[in-house]
This record gives structure tokens, C-alpha cells and sequence, in this order.
């Protein structure tokens, strides 16, 4: 069974159609890369997927379970789909520890050792458990993306949602969040990309979807995206 | 006509002093206190709450910040009594400042609070936590910090302020300054005297609230 | 007993509102000149004008309106000069609004861009004519709206002055109060009357500081 449905999703802005009837199934495990020019939807059907846009027509279900817009099952959703942000979107006033154990104690009532615990797992697992007691403002933007991969990761998602997480870091730091994000795959954790790393989708990814003005233009594994692009309008994106 | 300056009194009057500033700081940390409770309420009211409940607190938010606050003291102490609600001078006193704090406090907070950026919002939605706790562990600190400086002014205005009280014979340090100067006509000293000791209550206080804002807020500026 | 009529109430009050307003708009031009005058101090060459307007605007700011009213009426008292009450609320008035004037008018001139001292600067200008020609133009565009907002704290400020005798719209409510016995009607009428005073300038505030912002926004 899919741990990800969504159905005929469709989605206005005013009068704007941003997205025309989205069809992707994700079975656990899978890793799909999420590409396209701007304006082509690509983040806001990631948005959709955690409630952060309501839908206007179609449906996501999320292991089973329908996404409905009211405040319990948005929250049920969230504690099973993690979103990384492209800009980080720590808590300043919190430590790094602290961003990552509070909305466990928050969210799930766990009790302050047992979400430290976690805590310094999530972020040993990322490589920054050194910075435990450092703030946002003194980490760089590599380090601030991997702080909030670990916050995600705290809540035990079933999936993540990456949002264009390397598009608003230097160059040099790119590789060092790709990493982290490479061995979550290696591990089996779902994920959904919106990327611009074409390479990183490349080599990692299971699938990897073409959106074009709000439709889903061409869905496949990477060596056929890639390698033997169908229509006129990946050609076109890709460059070939 | 010259005049000799005579603060012989002080020693006398020294209790009568003493409690008008007991009074006044009173009057201060409660008002204080519950007032910017009350701003933090209604700031939230009108950035993120429900939709039926901002005209109501933007009507007590204006309607307090375009009357002065003896009005509203004289509203409170003597206007209130004929609806069968009777209270003290202290108590209407302080009411009245919880309830003046409270409109210009409410500005002020939402002003940071709608400074926040969205994905503050965003991560703490994701990370599902209900709108009340985005707002408790994520929004509120931030947005304090931020417009701490003009909460603390806000705070010694209303503390200045509060001399306007002696009128309703709450005694505070103004009413000390008339009792003294209606028993030794030492109108010019008294009225020194307790202009200087506002003086350094305010000064003291503004030293005091930015001692607080250190300690409540890390010393790493949030960005 | 007299019966009042509620219009006999509002009457008398809104005859009482006169001197408010009055004495208002004195204060408010009174302590513009003088707050321009404190201004020019505060940010002129001179170390001591600094100085004594620093002092000046700390001691305003941070001491009661009303004790300044007090010291006005009372004190001057005492000198033998003979001080009626709306000369002492005048006085003291116009130097309160004074320092608050001049800090807002500081901190618009200190708004303006160091770029743009530099740029006029190396174009030759003076001290003087940077000030006429470059920074007081920008400056006080940005003073406008905070301005008339504070006008809406004199008006305010204007209630303190029933307390030295100063028969304005407070004043008058306290002696109706005292005939009718009805406080809640006489001070609602007041606080009425002031909203109607107070609150056309502070929206008028709010709209130009939005338009303010809109200008910005272009360049």
C-alpha cells in the first residue's frame, strides 16, 4: 500500500490554477525527486501534502489516513510527515538542543530527558551534536539546515518533505546537507524533494516527477528523466 | 519679594513620603505586570485570534489611547459605584492602570508579533503544534525581545503617569506632595522634592526593566 | 432640586471643550518652537547646548506632567508672582511638549541616511546648508506622522490641567458630576468628547505614516 496518495489534487489561488489534477502514488521508501521551472506548483503541492495549503478539489491520504482540514487531523498528519524549510526557520531563542526537543515536550508531552535523549541522538546523527548549546545565529547556513533536519527527525516522521532545502545556502555547504539527506534515503526513510540538484536527484532518488504549469509532465526513474526525456518541455528544462 | 527655601519638614513628613512611594511603586509593579499580561492578551487577540474578537478589543484599544487617563480614573472610581460596583481608591487605582498599560501594551506586542516571519509560523505548524503553542514557545519570546525598549518607555510613561491618581485620593507620592504642602505651605519644596524622587524612579526603573529584558531574553539577538 | 436635562450636561461640557482645544493648539505651536529651538542644541556643534538640551529633554521626560503643573501653579506662587491657572497650564504644557517634540524631531534627523551627510558633503556643502538642502527636507517628511500623534498626548495632556483649576472639558466634568450626581453619564460624555478630539488625529497619523511608507517603498 502507498504511504502517500494524492488524488486529482487541485489547487486556486484567486484565479489562478497552480495545480490542475496531481496523481502521485509514494510507497514507502521511496525517494522522489520533485523538479520543474517556477511557478510550476512544485512547492505548493509539497505544501499541500502537510496542510500548510489547503486543497480545493482531490484528496491526500498519508498512511491510510485522509487529510482533512481541521485541527486534529492536520496535527495527526503533521506527527507523521516532517517538512524541512529552504529557509531553515529555526527558533532563535531556543538553543540548538532546544529547537530540537521542544516540540516533542510540546507536541507529544514527552518528558524533558527522554526528548534530550532524543535530541542528541537526532543530532549525532546529523553530525552536530558538539553544537548542543550553541544558538541559530552562531551556526552557518549548512549547519542551521542540518539542526532543523534533526528537529524533523525528533518527531519520528514517517516521511520528510524537503523544500528546496540547498537553494538558499552558499555553494560549499550544499554538499555537507546532501550528505545528511543521502544516508536518510540509505536508511529508508521516505522522502519528497523539491530540488534543483540534478545530480543529487540523480543518484539518489527512486523516482523523479517533472511538473510543468500544475500537471505532472512526465513521472519516472531518474536514468529515463534524464536520460531519454519525453516531451518538448523537459527537454527544454533540462537543457538538451 | 524673596523667598527662603525651608525643607525643615522632611523629617517630619519622612513616613507620610515614604508611604506615597510605596504606593507609587505599587501601583507601578502591579500595573506592570498585569498590564502588559493584558496587552500580550488582547496583542494576540487582534494578530491571530478569532475573527469576532479583534473589533472588540480594537474598540477598547482606541477608545483607551484617545482619552486621557484621568478620565478613565474618574470613569473607573466614580462612574463604576453607580452600576453597584464599589472599590477602594487603591483598587480603582490600579485598575485603571492595568486597563491603560493594557490598550498601549497591546500595540506595542502586536507590533512585534506581526514582525515575526512567517516561517516561524510555518515550522511550528509542521512540526504540529496547535496555533496556541506556535504562538506560546515560538512567536511571543521573539516578539517581546524585540520591542522591549519601547514596552519598557511605555511602562515609565504610565508609572509618570500614575501621579494623576492622587485625585481620587489614592495616596501615592503626588498625595504626599499635597498633604506636605497643604500643612506647611511649603508648596515650591514639596513639590521639589517629589518631582526628584519621580526623577529617580524613573530612572531607576528604566534601569530595571532593562535588567529584566537581559535576563528574560538569551543575549544572543535573535535574528 | 434642579434637574439637569442631558443636553444641559452635554452643553456645558462641550462649552468647557472650547478651552481644550484652545489650549491645545498653544501648547502644540508653543512647544514646537521651542522644541525646533532645543533641537538645534541637542544636535548642534556645541558640546554644552548638547548637554543642556539632553538635561532638559531628561528632566521633562522623566518627571510627571502633573508635577510640572504643580510647580508651574504653585510654585511660581510663592515668588509672589501672581500666576492664574491657564498661564501655568500654558507654561507648563509648552515645555513638556517641547521635549517630546524635540525627540521625535532628533531621532527623524537621525533617520536620514549617513550617505546622505557623506554625499553632500563632497559636494561642497556646509554644515548649514546640508542641513537646509538635503536633511531637514527628508527629515521632515518622516516627522509628519509621529508629530501629529503626539498632538493626540497634548490634547490628553490638557485633562491634568483641570487639577490646578483650569476650568477645561475635565474640569467642567468634575463640576457637573458634583451637581447631577451622575458620574457615569457626566464622564462618559467627556471621555466622548475627548475620542472625538483624539481619535480623527490619530488616524490621521496612522494614514500618513502608511502613505509615508508607500513613498519609500517606491524609490
Amino acid at each position: 500500500m502507498s504511504l502517500i496518495e494524492i488524488t486529482e489534487v487541485k489547487k486556486r489561488f484567486g484565479d489562478n490554477e497552480v495545480l490542475k489534477g496531481i496523481n502521485i502514488d509514494v510507497a514507502p521508501g521511496e525517494v522522489i525527486a520533485i523538479i520543474g521551472k517556477s511557478g510550476s506548483g512544485k512547492s505548493t503541492l509539497l505544501r499541500c501534502i502537510n496542510g500548510l495549503e489547503t486543497i480545493d478539489e482531490g484528496s491526500i491520504q498519508v498512511a491510510g489516513a485522509q487529510l482533512l482540514p481541521d485541527e486534529v487531523h492536520l496535527k495527526a498528519l503533521r506527527l507523521k510527515v516532517g517538512m524541512i524549510f529552504q529557509s531553515f526557520n529555526l527558533f532563535p531563542h531556543h538553543t540548538v538542543g532546544g529547537n530540537v526537543m521542544l516540540s516533542q515536550m510540546v507536541v507529544k508531552k514527552t518528558p524533558k530527558a527522554e526528548a534530550e535523549a532524543m535530541a542528541r541522538r537526532m543530532l549525532d546523527r546529523v553530525g552536530l551534536l558538539h553544537k548542543f548549546d550553541a544558538y541559530p545565529d552562531e551556526l552557518s547556513g549548512g549547519q542551521q539546515q542540518r539542526v532543523a533536519i534533526a528537529r524533523a527527525l525528533a518527531m519520528q516522521p514517517m516521511a520528510l518533505l524537503c523544500d528546496e532545502i540547498t537553494s538558499a545556502l552558499d555553494p560549499e555547504l550544499v554538499q555537507e546537507v546532501l550528505a545528511v539527506v543521502k544516508e536518510l534515503a540509505r536508511e529508508g526513510m521516505t522522502l519528497l524533494m523539491v530540488t534543483h540538484e540534478m545530480r543529487f536527484a540523480r543518484d539518489v532518488c527512486s523516482r523523479v516527477v517533472f511538473m510543468h504549469q500544475g500537471r505532472v509532465h512526465e513521472i519516472g526513474p531518474p536514468e529515463e528523466v534524464f536520460g531519454a526525456p519525453k516531451t518538448a518541455e523537459l527537454r527544454q528544462f533540462l537543457g538538451v | 519679594m524673596s523667598y527662603t527655601f525651608d525643607f525643615s519638614w522632611i523629617g517630619a513628613y519622612l513616613p507620610v513620603i515614604l508611604k506615597g512611594l510605596a504606593v507609587t511603586v505599587e501601583l507601578t509593579v502591579v500595573g506592570g505586570l498585569l498590564g502588559v499580561a493584558l496587552g500580550t492578551a488582547c496583542a494576540w487577540a487582534r494578530a491571530l485570534g478569532p475573527a469576532w474578537l479583534k473589533p472588540v478589543v480594537a474598540a477598547y484599544v482606541e477608545f483607551v489611547r484617545n482619552t486621557p487617563f484621568l478620565i478613565q480614573l474618574f470613569f473607573v472610581f466614580f462612574g463604576l459605584p453607580s452600576l453597584g460596583v464599589r472599590m477602594s481608591e487603591l483598587e480603582a487605582a490600579n485598575l485603571a492602570m492595568v486597563i491603560n498599560l493594557g490598550a498601549y501594551g497591546c500595540e506595542i506586542i502586536r507590533a512585534g508579533i506581526e514582525a515575526t516571519p512567517r516561517g516561524q509560523f510555518e515550522a511550528g505548524a509542521s512540526l504540529g503544534m496547535s496555533r496556541f503553542e506556535t504562538f506560546r514557545h515560538v512567536v511571543l519570546i521573539p516578539a517581546l525581545q524585540k520591542i522591549w525598549p519601547a514596552l519598557s518607555s511605555q511602562i515609565v510613561i504610565v508609572m509618570l503617569g500614575s501621579a494623576a491618581v492622587s485625585q481620587i485620593a489614592a495616596e501615592d507620592l503626588t498625595f504626599a506632595a499635597n498633604f506636605i504642602q497643604s500643612r506647611t505651605f511649603r508648596a515650591f519644596e514639596a513639590y521639589m522634592l517629589s518631582t526628584a524622587l519621580y526623577l529617580v524612579l524613573a530612572i531607576l526603573l528604566r534601569q530595571a526593566l532593562r535588567g529584566i529584558g537581559w535576563t528574560l531574553f538569551p543575549r544572543r539577538a535573535a535574528r | 432640586m434642579i434637574e439637569f436635562t442631558t443636553w444641559d450636561i452635554l452643553r456645558n461640557l462641550l462649552l468647557a471643550a472650547r478651552w481644550t482645544v484652545v489650549l491645545s493648539l498653544v501648547s502644540f505651536a508653543g512647544g514646537g518652537l521651542l522644541g525646533a529651538a532645543i533641537l538645534v542644541l541637542r544636535i548642534g556643534r556645541g558640546r554644552w547646548g548638547r548637554r543642556l538640551a539632553k538635561g532638559y529633554v531628561e528632566l521633562f521626560q522623566g518627571t510627571p506632567l502633573l508635577m510640572q503643573l504643580f510647580l508651574a501653579f504653585f510654585g511660581l506662587a510663592l515668588f509672589g508672582i501672581d500666576v492664574p491657572a491657564w498661564l501655568a497650564a500654558g507654561l507648563a504644557l509648552i515645555l513638556w511638549t517641547a521635549s517630546f517634540l524635540a525627540e521625535i524631531w532628533r531621532g527623524c534627523v537621525e533617520a536620514i541616511a549617513r550617505g546622505q551627510w557623506e554625499a553632500s558633503a563632497s559636494l561642497g556643502m556646509g554644515y548649514f546648508q546640508q542641513m537646509r538642502w538635503v536633511i531637514l527636507p527628508q527629515a521632515l517628511k518622516i516627522a509628519v506622522p509621529p508629530t501629529v500623534g503626539f498632538s493626540v498626548q497634548v490634547v490628553k495632556g490638557t485633562a491634568l490641567t483641570s487639577i490646578i483649576g483650569f476650568v477645561e472639558l475635565s474640569k467642567a466634568g468634575t463640576i457637573v458630576t458634583n451637581a447631577t450626581f451622575q458620574p457615569f453619564t457626566v464622564y462618559g460624555f467627556v471621555a466622548l468628547i475627548y475620542f472625538a478630539l483624539c481619535f480623527p488625529l490619530s488616524q490621521a497619523s496612522r494614514i500618513l505614516e502608511r502613505k509615508l511608507n508607500v513613498a519609500h517603498r517606491n524609490h
